[in-house]
């Protein structure tokens, strides 16, 4: 397992970061956590002739208070996202998939933006930043950019992160108070889900009054279950209420067919899988 | 001065004396050595399943940096010498010759065609790149009834894909009636059970992948390999390279598990060894752990058709079995050999009065398959335990009364078997009585009930395996019967050296079993000197200079008494040395606790005085040579019988399919234990890799035969956490046939699980109609039998491309952004 050649640089801004990706381009690839790119690189499946690591931009760490969001660094690994007081308080769902994403030793080299970045429709957290509204931002020669999350997801392993373009920071919406709950159907513990569910929910007075939850690995991006979410709005929080809203919850899904399942398992699963996400979530 | 030991060693919970070393991985691992003026191998493999090689252009490889050459099968001659199977199971076996390198034509993906010999491992797998090789696809032979029909042939020049047809028939070899006469009759008054299982295909999956290292720079060519057969590699190699043997060393440095997919010997082993010998340096490949899931061998890969013939009551009259066993492409070490293993276990702890098996082994495009843990016993046990467990449903009793309505009685013993066996002693009333009271079992099927009478989403199910296995491989006269290409005796030595302490040199040759310790706590008692005193030399043909290695769960029961023997001969050499030197007649002296004493004195040395008096040589008696050293070569008068009681319950989620375990409980029998410790390490290990072939392992090619669970993002091994805590206990019941009593404990665990979790996933589902779920059992087939689908039908298909995102270049990979 070892990768070819290729020569590397670890800039220290994102300035210089972006003059390096101007420089080597297509040649080029960066590298955040590894936990991706690395087993690729070994595999020899991509032998690109530079590796550009972001690992010494110190401005990219980090989970800071902005008023209305919280902002996590594209940088910041799992580890510390998952222990983040701030996260807990005002995006539980992350720290509820954190919990669930790999295994010890990739939660504490693989980074928040690197997994996001990579898009695989089976990572853990595509699905709760969708669903919690996040917005990207991407940094670029031009200046800076801002994405929503229902835009940066564009296709398996495809973001709205351009060529030139390096993403620097999330920026995820309050939801304090609300409940969370992250889902996950695997056959081993250290797999890639098979489907899961981020949920979160503010109920006011035993009645769901809002909702929103995004789907793992039932297509080609992160989705979010728009059906159940508008089902599920003023509906009690019951099981009753919750199992006939998830019904909805493979609508517009094209999730794949592979060795551990066909696509209408896993839609099958989906429904399954969101009520109990919600019941959770909802406390009930 | 030596230390006495105070205590008996043998039972004690010794922490392994290995584990330090082999656990920090600060030991002499093959990839570890590094020679002077190393050179190092990269292997060029073919993409497809079934080709003619067309051309190799190596040219481009030839001017990289570094490189020293770049070879193919057409650049040696006979010097690169075959792959051997060792146990040819019928007179007119159909075997393609195996060549390490083929030069005309690849019969499986992974295949070797050529070897890049550079100075260091990157450059040498920079250059394989480049190695352009044309093929002329062929049509591949990949699913095993369509290549038993030979409708697609995997070696052309053969005529057909049928190996070999092994047949036992119990009224043909007196140890039975005719089975056709009990089905016959059971059709007219009885029950016939008839079922096809498969047993999907298994990866070994051990940690360390394979290496090897040849220095042919001394006066003996030395191989150092991470092989579990030291001894065997030897022969073999001077058998088909024309090196003679006394030419050899053969080194087995710390292996790092094989579960025996390192009883092989292997096209990479014989490629640097033609290297070596061409390049005069030493060489060194190691695997990728991709290589190692492509290229070593596989395990199982049988369809089982089988016929249970029994009487209204449930007992059985006859079994007939009738398997399919996929060889891969070549007839590896042990190759057809394996499901033969099997054969004599398909009637486990019953006593079925008529008994036939027949075995096709089948060639195919895939990759070869040899022994894996259990290796043919579990395949045997499989069958035979879901069977009893169908005749349970079909009479309507509980599956422990099916079962104890036909098994050996423990005044039975010693009981010989309608395969011919003699099982020399076990308790199955006793195991199975203490299982089921570890287990709760009544309180379990109580809860079972309960949860079907409330239509509860989750139901309960229940699996029972009272297994039995032949081990301890194996009487040297049986396996001449079977022909088999060798013995199966085994070889130690003991050394007693100058300052008392003792070396021990074992044939079998450890891999993560624990020998250093176990050995040492025998000899501590055999001899009654220290634990730490002992030390255990094993693993290279220079030090322990015979031997048959480790595999059959054999080192115990056959190195084990070996060693006994060996060092009764020291005591035996000791004695009139005492004597001697204590003055009195050999008659009165008395050993015991590591002390020769005068009978009805207080005179008396320990045996490490005697030894540095021996090393002196001063004072012996005449005639009496200054050594105590001594060895033992003991080959075993009968297999060992292991046996047990396996309970599981498992929560089925019918929602989802999702399996549960709840618990798992084991009470075996392996005979006299020497380090209780070891003993649960190796049932802990056992039962995870059994279950994971009822959960979750399964080898999976695509229509073209690539392996599409190539890495262990698709090829599903547990860890830890998805386990839970087995309760596990024992009767004792010692083996008869030698000394130690002891009856081997590797593959128990691995033998027993694989059923016990099978039959409570369709305990639970019987309720619905389903009455078996293919391995492994996914969520996905037990939702889909709850659905009626029936048995879950296979997962052939595509893997999700995570290491796949798309052409190079135009994807995201971790990369675009962040």
């Amino acid at each position: 397992m070892i990768p070819a050649q290729f020569d590397y640089v670890a800039p220290a801004s994102v300035e210089d970061a972006l003059a390096a990706l101007a420089e080597h381009g297509d040649d080029a690839k960066i590298i955040a956590g590894g936990q991706s790119l690395l087993p690729v690189l070994r595999m020899r499946l991509n032998a690109p002739e530079w590796i550009i690591d972001l690992g010494r931009i110190e401005s990219l760490r980090g989970v800071r208070d902005d008023g209305d969001s919280i902002v996590i660094g594209a940088m910041t690994p799992h580890s510390v996202v998952g222990s983040d007081p701030l996260v807990a308080e005002h995006a539980t769902l992350i720290t509820r998939a954190v919990e669930h994403l790999a295994d010890a030793q990739v939660r504490h080299r693989g980074t928040f933006g690197g997994a996001l970045a990579h898009a695989d429709p089976a990572g853990d957290l595509g699905a709760p930043v969708r669903a919690l509204g996040a917005s990207f931002v991407i940094q670029g020669p031009g200046g800076t950019r801002t994405v929503s999350a229902d835009d940066f997801f564009v296709d398996l392993f495809e973001t709205a992160i351009g060529d030139d373009e390096i993403l620097t920071e999330v920026r995820v919406p309050k939801h304090t108070g609300w409940g969370a709950h992250y889902e996950k159907f695997v056959r081993v513990a250290h797999q890639w889900p098979i489907v899961a569910v981020a949920a979160t929910v503010r109920v006011e007075g035993g009645t769901i009054a809002e909702a929103r939850i995004g789907l793992t690995n039932m297509g080609s991006t992160p989705l979010r279950a728009a059906a159940v979410e508008a089902a599920l709005a003023g509906q009690p929080a019951t099981e009753a209420a919750v199992r006939a809203a998830a019904a909805h919850a493979a609508e517009g899904t094209h999730p794949p067919s592979d060795l551990n399942g066909d696509a209408d398992y896993r839609r099958h699963l989906a429904t399954v899988i969101t009520r109990r996400a919600v019941l959770a979530a909802a406390g009930a | 001065m030596t230390a006495t030991a105070v205590d008996h060693e043998i039972g004690r919970d010794r922490r392994r004396k290995e584990d330090q070393r082999l656990i920090t991985g600060r030991t002499r691992w093959t990839d570890n050595i590094v020679l002077p003026g190393m050179l190092h191998l990269a292997m060029v493999r073919s993409p497809f399943a079934h080709a003619n090689i067309a051309s190799i252009d190596t040219s481009e490889a030839q001017q990289a940096p570094n490189v020293i050459a770049v070879l193919t099968g057409a650049d040696f001659g006979d010097e690169l010498g075959v792959c051997i199977n060792a146990w040819p199971i019928t007179p007119d076996q159909v075997t393609p010759v195996h060549s390490p390198m083929p030069s005309d034509r690849v019969s499986f993906a992974g295949e070797i065609v050529a070897v890049v010999v550079a100075r260091s491992a990157a450059e040498a797998r920079d250059a394989a790149e480049l190695v352009e090789v044309e093929y002329d696809e062929l049509p591949a032979a990949l699913d095993l009834k369509e290549a038993a029909a030979d409708s697609v042939l995997a070696h052309p020049d053969l005529g057909t894909n049928k190996s070999a047809l092994w047949v036992f028939d119990s009224g043909e070899a007196g140890t039975g009636g005719n089975v056709e006469d009990a089905i016959g009759k059971a059709r007219a008054d009885g029950i016939v059970i008839e079922r096809e299982y498969r047993q999907q295909r298994l990866i070994p999956a051990f940690m360390e992948p394979r290496s090897v290292v040849v220095d042919p720079t001394g006066e003996q060519l030395v191989m150092y390999s991470a092989t579990q057969i030291p001894h065997i590699l030897r022969f073999a190699l001077a058998a088909t390279t024309g090196v003679p043997e006394s030419k050899i060393r053969v080194i087995a440095p710390d292996v790092g598990g094989g579960f025996g997919g390192k009883l092989q010997v292997t096209p990479e082993e014989w490629i640097a060894w033609a290297v070596g010998r061409r390049v005069g340096k030493p060489v060194k490949y190691t695997e990728t752990r991709s290589e190692s899931l492509m290229s070593g061998h596989h395990g199982r890969d049988q369809w089982q058709k089988l016929t249970l013939a029994a009487e209204k009551d449930g007992t059985v009259t006859g079994l007939k079995v009738e398997l399919l066993a996929d060889l891969g492409a070549y007839v590896a070490i042990v190759g057809g050999g394996v499901p033969v293993l099997g054969a004599f276990m398909f009637n486990a702890i019953y006593k079925f009065p008529a008994y036939h098996f027949a075995c096709q082994t089948v060639l195919t495009n895939k990759t070869w398959t040899d022994a894996y843990r259990g290796a043919g016993r579990p395949e045997a046990t499989y069958a035979i335990e879901r069977l009893m467990d169908e005749l349970a449903a079909e009479v309507g009793v509980d599956p422990l009364e099916v079962r104890e309505k036909n098994w050996i009685k423990h005044e039975e013993f010693p009981f010989t078997t309608v395969a011919g066996l003699e099982y020399d002693s076990g308790n199955y009333e006793a195991a199975t009585a203490k299982a089921r009271q570890m287990f709760g079992y009544d309180e379990l099927r109580a809860e079972q009930m309960a949860r079907r009478a409330s239509g509860d989403p989750v139901q309960l199910g229940i699996g029972v395996s009272t297994f039995t296995e032949m081990c301890g491989l194996a009487p040297s006269r049986v396996l001449g019967q079977l022909d088999y290409g060798a013995g199966g005796w085994e070889y130690a030595s003991v050394r007693m050296l100058a300052t008392g302490k003792v070396e021990v040199t074992t044939g079998a040759s450890a891999h993560g079993q624990g020998h250093e310790t176990a050995f040492s706590q025998i000899v501590a008692d055999r001899l009654g000197v220290a634990f730490e005193d002992v030390e255990v030399l094993h693993g290279d043909t220079a030090v322990a200079h015979k031997g048959l290695d480790t595999y059959g769960s054999r080192s115990l029961a056959v190195g084990g008494e070996a060693l006994v023997r060996a060092a009764d001969k020291v005591v035996e050499k000791a004695k009139p040395i005492a004597a001697h030197l204590l003055e009195a007649s050999v008659e009165d002296i008395d050993f015991a606790g590591g002390r020769f004493s005068v009978r009805g004195t207080d005179q008396g040395m320990a045996i490490g005085e005697i030894a540095t008096a021996v090393f002196a040589a001063h004072n012996l008696p005449d005639g009496v040579e200054p050594s105590l050293d001594s060895d033992a070569t003991y080959d075993p008068v009968n297999f060992s019988f292991p046996h047990g009681t396996h309970l599981c319950a498992i929560e089925v989620d019918t929602e989802t399919g999702a399996l549960k375990m709840r618990k798992y409980v084991c009470v075996d029998d392996v005979g006299n234990i020497i380090n209780p410790l070891i003993v649960s390490g190796q049932v802990h290990g056992g039962l995870v890799q059994g279950i994971a072939q009822a959960l979750w392992e399964e080898a999976v090619y695509d229509d073209s035969g690539t392996l599409v669970s190539g890495s262990f993002v698709d090829y599903l091994l547990p860890t830890a956490a998805d386990t839970i805590s087995f309760d596990i206990d024992h009767t004792t019941s010692p083996a008869t046939t030698h000394s130690l009593g002891v009856k081997g404990v590797g593959e128990a665990g691995t033998i027993a699980s694989t059923p016990a979790v099978v039959n409570a996933v369709v305990d639970a589902l019987r309720q619905y109609g389903v009455h078996d779920i293919q391995m492994p059992c996914t969520p996905e087939r037990v939702w889909r039998a709850i659905q009626g689908g029936g048995a879950g039908g296979s997962t052939e298909g595509a893997a999700m491309p995570h290491f796949d995102p798309s052409e190079p270049g135009q994807d995201s990979t971790e990369g675009a952004g962040a």
